[in-house]
């Protein structure tokens, strides 16, 4: 049975085939074959999700679109920073990542479908891998079209190195968005709240900042904070006035990723599905 | 009538009875309330009292001006000419001015009425700090000027030539003794300046200006004058406080005042006008303790799309379609309900952090800007007007997209996003232009500090200051929201469930 005839027949022929599959297929490979089995399954619905395309098309038109559009509006010589400018759109973009984020796992939970992917294969910890694998490869290639995009009229030439670094880390940003948003999905399950708790991790979190009055507080809080410190990559700019260096701060971002992913896993190794 | 009743009836029980909602409800008052009142932050006003100069009406003002000046008993007038009024050390600042003022005494923030020649902003008449009547427009240099007091009543006039004069306002001061301190004075504001982005450098200015032809009618002390310098001398720079950038430079000289023959020369720095927050303020505003809106915002919309979107996902759409007798209505009995909840909500949270979050910053010694009643309840009931409208524009982006998930992301992204742009990365002219036309026009609700023209500031967003009046920023975000419920009432008729 082809991937094409068993989407057509929706959630049960995804999960006979697969059922299928590991009957003969899966125990001649060991152990690599289920997990190269797995990341089949994810990758195919994944691709086949109907909002999957439209999403990753609003992460690229997003960021481009707002990115233009505030390198247009802003007067030249305004002080600020013209590649951090250009890049203004990966903090719209980056809540459509989260909702890819959320919906490739918590989309499950809304129709049930969770039940049959852990039936087909009950390790929780490769199906997690494996969405968090498809879902990273999908979030980078869109990434990896958005910021060059964005960057089209930026002043300064591209091969230099501070905006290279901008570029590159603004890509592995969005992907470390992603996966942030994977883990917290895991947790939370629900999408609609899970996606608000990205939300607010996203944008609340950097104005509640200023409602600490002692600056050395203000400055922990930005290096810490996942958004504050992860943009950080896009300075070119004042970097001794950052509060973070830019490779440290995205560093802080994976940490994040890290153990959003973790803890969700965790969550969920322990729950019923 | 009785069937949207028993349709709003209907939806409350829903409502009411998902616990998810309940709690997210309870939750988002308990965050805003929590991150309104938890100690953020601490001042020194505990320790040594902060330095502010109250004006009659409560307002907070700065009163700092060179003053010549004698005691009038009861009714009289003053009479001079300012021959020329310059700038030194950095520029004439539009603002600076010199003329005639009559004051209970020289202690600073008591009652004032003056008329005053500026330097960019023609002939004023100026009161008790908040109150500004413009008189000759385009005049600079030179103007013939006269203080008039009639019991309670001064009356302004001015003149190219000292003998044509026109009345430039007229102006009650209840509060003024029947002895007060009249003359002539001289005082030039901050000049504050855009650095970069959200940076701002304030620098003192300085002028001088030239009186001669001084008469003067009534029972005046005597002959002899005295120089004063209200408010301090020299002038002590207000510390410059949310500035990356900040630069100050001292004027040159002190100031004071000279006399040749029949005409005085005053120099001053300072200003007698409502102080502003921002550039170069202390404290905070109210508004500061409202920093939780956006915590509530988030679980608000969460439930807001839920409350539409939950249906299209378990198929309860369908019983609730087919119970009632016209789409449309299910819709605005859904708004009705989710609004007035959250409405509820909102109110209680925000008066909660209001009151009580005011006093909190206050014992930790922070200076909180006192704020009229007025202005604070505009702000408590803006905040929950806010937080209604956007859970009913995720109720309808919830209709429109018809997943939860991609709802609440577009009602956050909409209203959150632009503020958060226009606040930390955007340029001041980009910003102004996000915050008229997005929804997040709608938090020039929470603006507690008022925006005096008199007074040149930098009134841009990062210093607390939105382009629109607060209602009209509410007007914008709601009518999104009806743009937004407007074509989910089409689009619920018009699809399948």
């Amino acid at each position: 049975m082809t991937d094409r005839t068993a989407a057509k027949q929706g959630p049960e022929g995804h999960a006979k085939e697969w059922l299928g599959l590991t009957d003969w297929t899966a125990a001649k490979q060991g152990p690599r074959g289920w997990y190269s089995m797995t990341l089949r399954a994810e990758w195919t619905k994944l691709r086949s999700a109907p909002e999957t395309p439209w999403l990753l098309l609003a992460v690229v038109a997003s960021t481009v679109a707002v990115s233009l559009t505030t390198a247009a509006l802003t007067p030249a010589g305004s002080g600020a920073d013209p590649v951090r400018l250009s890049l203004t759109g990966v903090q719209l973009g980056q809540a459509v990542v989260a909702v890819l984020a959320v919906l490739t796992i918590g989309g499950e939970y809304s129709t049930g479908m969770i039940r049959t992917t852990l039936a087909a294969m009950p390790r929780r910890a490769a199906v997690l891998t494996a969405k968090a694998t498809v879902l990273a490869f999908v979030v980078l290639v869109a990434a990896a079209i958005a910021v060059p995009l964005s960057l089209l009229f930026s002043p300064l030439p591209p091969g230099d190195g501070p905006v290279l670094r901008a570029a590159v880390g603004s890509v592995l940003y969005l992907t470390l968005i992603a996966l942030l948003g994977l883990g917290v999905g895991a947790a939370v399950r629900n999408p609609t709240a899970a996606a608000g708790a990205m939300l607010a991790l996203l944008y609340v979190v950097p104005l509640l900042i200023p409602a600490f009055a002692d600056p050395d507080w203000r400055r922990h809080l930005q290096q810490i904070t996942p958004t504050s410190a992860g943009l950080a990559i896009q300075a070119t700019t004042g970097l001794d006035g950052l509060p973070i260096s830019p490779w440290k701060g995205l560093a802080v971002l994976a940490a994040w990723a890290a153990g959003a992913l973790l803890a969700g896993g965790l969550l969920f190794r322990l729950r019923d599905a | 009538m009785n069937g949207f009743l028993r349709l709003v009836h209907a939806e409350f029980t829903k409502f009411r009875t998902v616990r998810g909602w309940v709690a997210g409800l309870v939750l988002a008052v308990a965050v805003m309330t929590g991150l309104g009142i938890l100690p953020g932050m601490s001042g020194s006003c505990n320790i040594s009292p902060c330095p502010t100069v109250l004006g009659p009406g409560g307002e907070e003002v700065t009163d700092r001006f060179t003053y010549l000046h004698q005691s009038l008993a009861g009714d009289g007038s003053l009479t001079a000419r300012v021959a020329s009024l310059t700038g030194d050390a950095v520029v004439l600042a539009p603002w600076a001015k010199a003329g005639l003022i009559i004051k209970d005494g020289t202690k600073p923030g008591s009652t004032y009425a003056a008329v005053l020649l500026t330097g960019a902003n023609g002939v004023r008449m100026q009161y008790d700090y908040t109150h500004d009547r413009a008189g000759a427009a385009g005049v600079s240099g030179s103007r013939w000027l006269r203080l008039t007091r009639t019991g309670d009543t001064i009356k302004a006039e001015e003149s190219p030539d000292g003998t044509a004069w026109t009345t430039v306002g007229t102006a009650q001061l209840p509060d003024l003794p029947a002895t007060a301190q009249a003359g002539l004075f001289v005082t030039s504001p901050q000049y504050a300046e855009q650095v970069g982005v959200g940076g701002a450098m304030s620098t003192p200015t300085r002028a001088t200006a030239a009186f001669d032809h001084i008469t003067r009618q009534g029972s005046w002390a005597g002959p002899a004058w005295t120089t004063d310098t209200v408010g301090g001398e020299p002038p002590a720079l207000p510390p410059s406080s949310s500035t990356s950038t900040s630069q100050s430079a001292q004027p040159s000289a002190a100031a004071g005042a000279e006399q040749n023959g029949d005409t005085f020369t005053l120099t001053g720095s300072g200003d007698v006008a409502p102080a502003v927050a921002g550039a170069a303020g202390i404290g905070v505003s109210i508004t500061q303790t409202l920093v939780g809106t956006f915590a509530a915002l988030i679980f608000l919309a969460v439930i807001g799309s839920m409350f539409v979107a939950g249906e299209y996902r378990r198929g309860l759409i369908r019983t609730t379609l087919a119970a009632a007798s016209g789409r449309a209505r299910v819709l605005a009995a859904k708004a009705v309900v989710l609004g007035a909840v959250t409405f509820a909500a909102g109110l209680a949270a925000a008066a909660v952090v209001v009151t009580a979050g005011q006093r909190v910053l206050r014992g930790n010694g922070v200076y909180v800007h006192p704020a009229s009643t007025f202005t604070e309840l505009r702000v408590v009931v803006g905040t929950a007007a806010l937080l209604a409208v956007a859970a009913v524009l995720a109720l309808a982006l919830g209709v429109l997209l018809r997943r939860g998930t991609l709802a609440v992301t577009a009602a956050i992204t909409v209203i959150v996003l632009p503020y958060l742009l226009a606040m930390t990365v955007l340029p001041a002219g980009a910003a102004q232009w996000l915050l008229r036309v997005s929804p997040a026009a709608a938090f020039a609700l929470q603006q507690s500090a008022p925006e005096y023209h008199q007074v040149a500031n930098l009134y841009t967003p990062p210093n607390g200051y939105f382009p629109l009046p607060p209602w009209a920023g509410f007007t914008v975000l709601a009518a999104w929201t009806a743009a937004a419920l407007a074509s989910a009432a089409i689009l619920i008729r018009r699809r399948d469930t």
